[in-house]
């Protein structure tokens, strides 16, 4: 009976971990703001906050890094499909300029992966 | 390409503020002040960030019409990293203490398991003996493991898996599992009645010591840009109302008279209005020889002036200053991705999952398949494979790398823009040179003066007549004389006539210098000087004639010379495996005889810009990777079109801006270095890459149990937590090997 029950805990909790990260609804602290705000995004225990970013398409918008966690993981925002990479300082704002660009989704992270976020132009 | 940002906020330092009221009051008082584009409070550090063109005052009086105390706070950039410096040790050591607190720990009770043997839980009094030390873990999990379950649980929430959430799982399980044994033991089977507490302390504390030596070595890996940093002076000596005053940097400006006197840094870039001196420029450019400055040069901040005072006129301050802009390329290029690492960024972005499954199908085929006792080996699989699998160093693997390499590239003078040109820099196939300013010094230059009397007498008469030509062989020659100090006199009856040469009275002395025209002209006999004059027309020279009160007395060649280091970067660039070809406006003639001299096989002449542009699209047609080197506003299309273009420093903005890799110094022995540190940036990258693979594939495996057959044994979960923190050390270890990359020129 215990082994059935520890085969059935274990199976279950493959199935969470694939539902969870790849296949469930993802919950995300989503933002939109109008391209003259700027808006601040917490650096802080490996989640960006928001880690969904809502701005218009085709303007400049700035956004403010508040980065809380010490550890180098954080240290680098990369916007890869912009081409935007910012240094965060520590305890600080540090100001990320998007440039304009066309409607889509464009993740960014850190130097790791292991932060990671998605901006949306719409 | 990466455009990164810098905060370049006016920050003050407020007083009086103590809640989120007094934030909103004074971010919404400031923000009605006339060029702030936005203002933020910081309650915990109490300063205000306001961002646009505001001046200072207006913003502390709008503080103080809101009923705070604000003043500026003056902070440079090398002050601000300083501060981060400083963060970054606090760090360091605060994972020092939680490391030498949890082994403090954990090694006693892994003495004690190894030493009695008696870690399992079977009477009352281990009970509570193992209860206390489960309480006493359970401390160490929190005050020195803490960050890894509030960042696992977060990250959690976010449908997000990081290093955290291996770390927090694997020691998790295992205390969990210990905890359960020490209350209830007698629902387990006897030979399951092991405690892992020691392995939940130590592994806590191993990763922490990981991280601590980790944090200090990657602070080396920045030391690129911090050394450039420190090239920026703090303070300047600037005239105001007819006095000098030493003032801090940020309040320079554009416009402004500066002094800098022998030994001191160059502050800002500017003109020199008075005075000459040495100025060692070797920390901009590579350049190893100082340059004399006078009336008219220009100097370049972070610059060392040497041995005059000057006094100059500053052109650009703050960040529009090179020194600022080449420390911000530098910055750039070192969070730039490398296309290598897609595979990476990839594996990345699963990994933890990933390895989440694969811990609970191998303890789940333990559980099942295993020897006794089942629990406790199941137990053990899954904490060693949470615990071995290391995210990090997959991930730390690429950026370290180039963040070491674009910052030993900065030493050299080679700015690469991002990483993408990095790697390119390593497969190119063929080298397409621009030849004025690049294989030759791009100014004209005397080159020969044959007479038949007396050579310096010759070439003060000539330089006299010359004087009033605007022609650039004109300056060639007027130029040499005062490289001679002859002493001219100003030329009477001047005359220049189109496409044969000029005239003129010096000293009474009728004076010509032309081509062979002029001299027919002048009914002047060439002898055996025509001769003479041809073997100099080979070699890529532009020869003229010199008569003085009709006859001739001599040829003067002008060229553009070579650069003195031109043909010893070709021979490096041809060892490096690169095909060399000329490109150039200029006629055939002088490009062959400049080919000739260097040993370049292929000379594309006479060219247009956009025929430079189109050589490369031909060549990349043919499958070649094309690297171009130019200087000029006519080589951007080209430098835009290649593979990767390579800018010669001294050239042109647009030329900068269109090129992947700028060169500070106007050498191109600076292709070659590009060349050998992308290579070898590329190598340290790629051994970074296969040790994190071949980490985690042999790690994995084997924490799971693969040996087990062979060693009937499973490995331990410590030690899966010591090879954790050694592989992101490792990797980052490696990195900085590189900052010991020497180009084979300065071997």
């Amino acid at each position: 009976m215990a082994e059935v029950l520890v085969n059935i805990v274990g199976v279950l909790m493959i199935l969470a971990v694939i539902w969870w990260f790849w296949l469930g609804p993802k919950r995300s602290t989503s933002k939109a703001t109008p391209s003259t705000d700027n808006l601040q995004i917490l650096v802080k225990d490996g989640v960006y906050e928001p880690d969904l970013i809502r701005l218009p398409a085709g303007r400049t918008a700035t956004l403010h890094f508040h980065r809380e966690d010490p550890s180098p993981c954080s240290e680098w925002v990369l916007f890869p499909d912009l081409e935007v990479s910012a240094q965060l300082a520590l305890n600080q704002d540090t100001l990320v300029e998007i440039p304009k660009a066309e409607p889509g989704e464009y993740p960014f992270n850190c130097q790791m992966q292991m932060y990671r976020g998605t901006l949306i132009l719409e | 390409m990466t455009k990164e940002q810098q905060s370049a906020p006016t920050v003050f330092r407020l007083s009086g503020v103590n809640c989120a009221g007094c934030i909103n009051k004074i971010e919404t008082a400031v923000k009605t002040v006339a060029g702030v584009t936005d203002a933020r409070v910081n309650l915990s550090d109490k300063t205000l960030s306001v961002y646009g063109s505001a001046e200072a005052e207006s913003c502390i009086e709008a503080v103080r019409s809101a009923g705070y105390g604000a003043e500026l706070l003056r902070s440079s950039e090398r002050e601000q990293r300083a501060e981060q410096r400083e963060q970054t040790q606090r760090h360091y050591r605060q994972q020092l203490w939680r490391s030498a607190f949890a082994l403090g720990v954990g090694v006693p009770m892994m003495a004690w398991g190894l030493i009695t043997d008696r870690v399992s839980v079977n009477t009352p009094v281990e009970q509570l003996a193992w209860g206390v030390m489960g309480l006493i873990t359970l401390a160490v999990l929190v005050f020195c493991g803490g960050n890894f379950f509030s960042g696992a649980w977060k990250a959690l929430r976010h449908h997000n898996a990081t290093m955290d959430t291996l770390v927090a799982l694997g020691t998790g399980t295992a205390w969990l599992f210990s905890m359960i044994v020490v209350l209830v033991p007698h629902l387990l089977p006897e030979a399951a009645r092991h405690v892992y507490f020691e392995a939940s302390a130590m592994i806590i504390g191993l990763i922490s010591l990981g991280q601590a030596l980790e944090i200090r070595a990657r602070g080396r890996t920045s030391a690129a840009v911090e050394k450039l940093l420190e090239l920026q002076d703090t303070s300047a000596r600037v005239l105001r109302d007819g006095r000098e005053v030493d003032l801090p940097i940020e309040q320079v400006q554009q416009g402004d008279q500066l002094r800098v006197r022998p030994g001191e840094k160059i502050p800002v870039d500017g003109t020199v209005l008075e005075g000459r001196s040495l100025v060692d420029e070797s920390m901009l450019t590579g350049e190893p020889v100082p340059v004399k400055k006078a009336e008219g040069d220009s100097l370049a901040a972070g610059t060392l002036n040497k041995n005059g005072s000057l006094l100059f006129r500053a052109d650009k301050v703050g960040s529009d200053t090179r020194l600022a802009q080449i420390i911000e390329m530098v910055k750039n290029a070192q969070s730039s991705r490398v296309p290598i690492a897609r595979l990476a960024d990839k594996i990345s972005g699963i990994f933890v999952p990933v390895v989440m499954i694969i811990a609970l199908v191998a303890a789940l085929v333990w559980f099942n398949l295993g020897p006794d006792p089942r629990v406790a080996h199941m137990l053990v699989v899954l904490t060693s494979v949470l615990i071995i699998a290391c995210p990090c160093a997959l991930g730390l693997a690429t950026p370290m790398s180039v963040m070491v390499g674009v910052g030993k590239g900065a030493e050299y003078g080679v700015l690469v823009r991002n990483g993408k040109a990095l790697q390119q820099s390593c497969t190119l196939d063929v080298l397409v040179v621009d030849k004025t300013g690049t294989l030759t010094e791009g100014s004209p230059r005397l080159t020969d003066i044959d007479s038949d009397g007396d050579s310096d007498e010759l070439l003060r008469l000539v330089a006299s007549l010359e004087q009033g030509s605007e022609h650039p062989l004109a300056e060639a020659i007027v130029t040499a004389a005062h490289d001679k100090n002859l002493e001219l006199q100003s030329p009477a009856n001047f005359e220049a006539i189109t496409a044969h040469g000029v005239s003129g009275d010096i000293g009474g002395s009728r004076v010509l210098l032309g081509n062979t025209k002029l001299m027919q002209k002048e009914a002047i006999s060439l002898d055996a000087w025509s001769e003479r004059a041809a073997k100099l027309a080979e070699a890529g020279r532009t020869v003229m004639y010199a008569a003085v009160d009709g006859k001739l007395r001599g040829i003067i060649a002008v060229a553009d010379p070579i650069r003195a280091d031109a043909q010893a970067a070709i021979e490096r660039l041809s060892k490096l495996g690169l095909r060399i070809e000329m490109l150039t406006g200029d006629n055939h003639g002088s490009a062959e005889a400049v080919a000739r001299q260097l040993g370049i096989d292929r000379v594309h002449a006479e060219l247009l810009p956009e025929d430079k542009e189109g050589i490369v699209a031909e060549l990349q047609k043919k499958g070649e990777r094309v690297g171009m080197v130019g200087d000029g506003i006519n080589d951007a299309p080209a430098l835009a079109r290649a593979d990767v273009g390579f800018a010669i420093g001294a050239g042109t903005d647009v030329a900068i801006e269109s090129a992947d890799v700028t060169l500070m110094r106007s050498s191109l022995h600076g292709v070659a270095n590009a060349v050998e540190l992308s290579r070898a940036t590329l190598h340290n990258i790629k051994q970074n890459l296969f040790g994190a693979f071949i980490y985690n594939t042999l790690g994995i495996p084997i924490a799971a149990g693969v040996l087990y057959p062979i060693t009937g044994m499973l490995l331990s979960p410590i030690v899966a937590g010591g090879a954790m923190a050694l592989s992101s050390l490792t990797v980052v270890s490696n990195a900085n090997r590189l900052r010991f990359f020497k180009p084979s020129e300065a071997r």
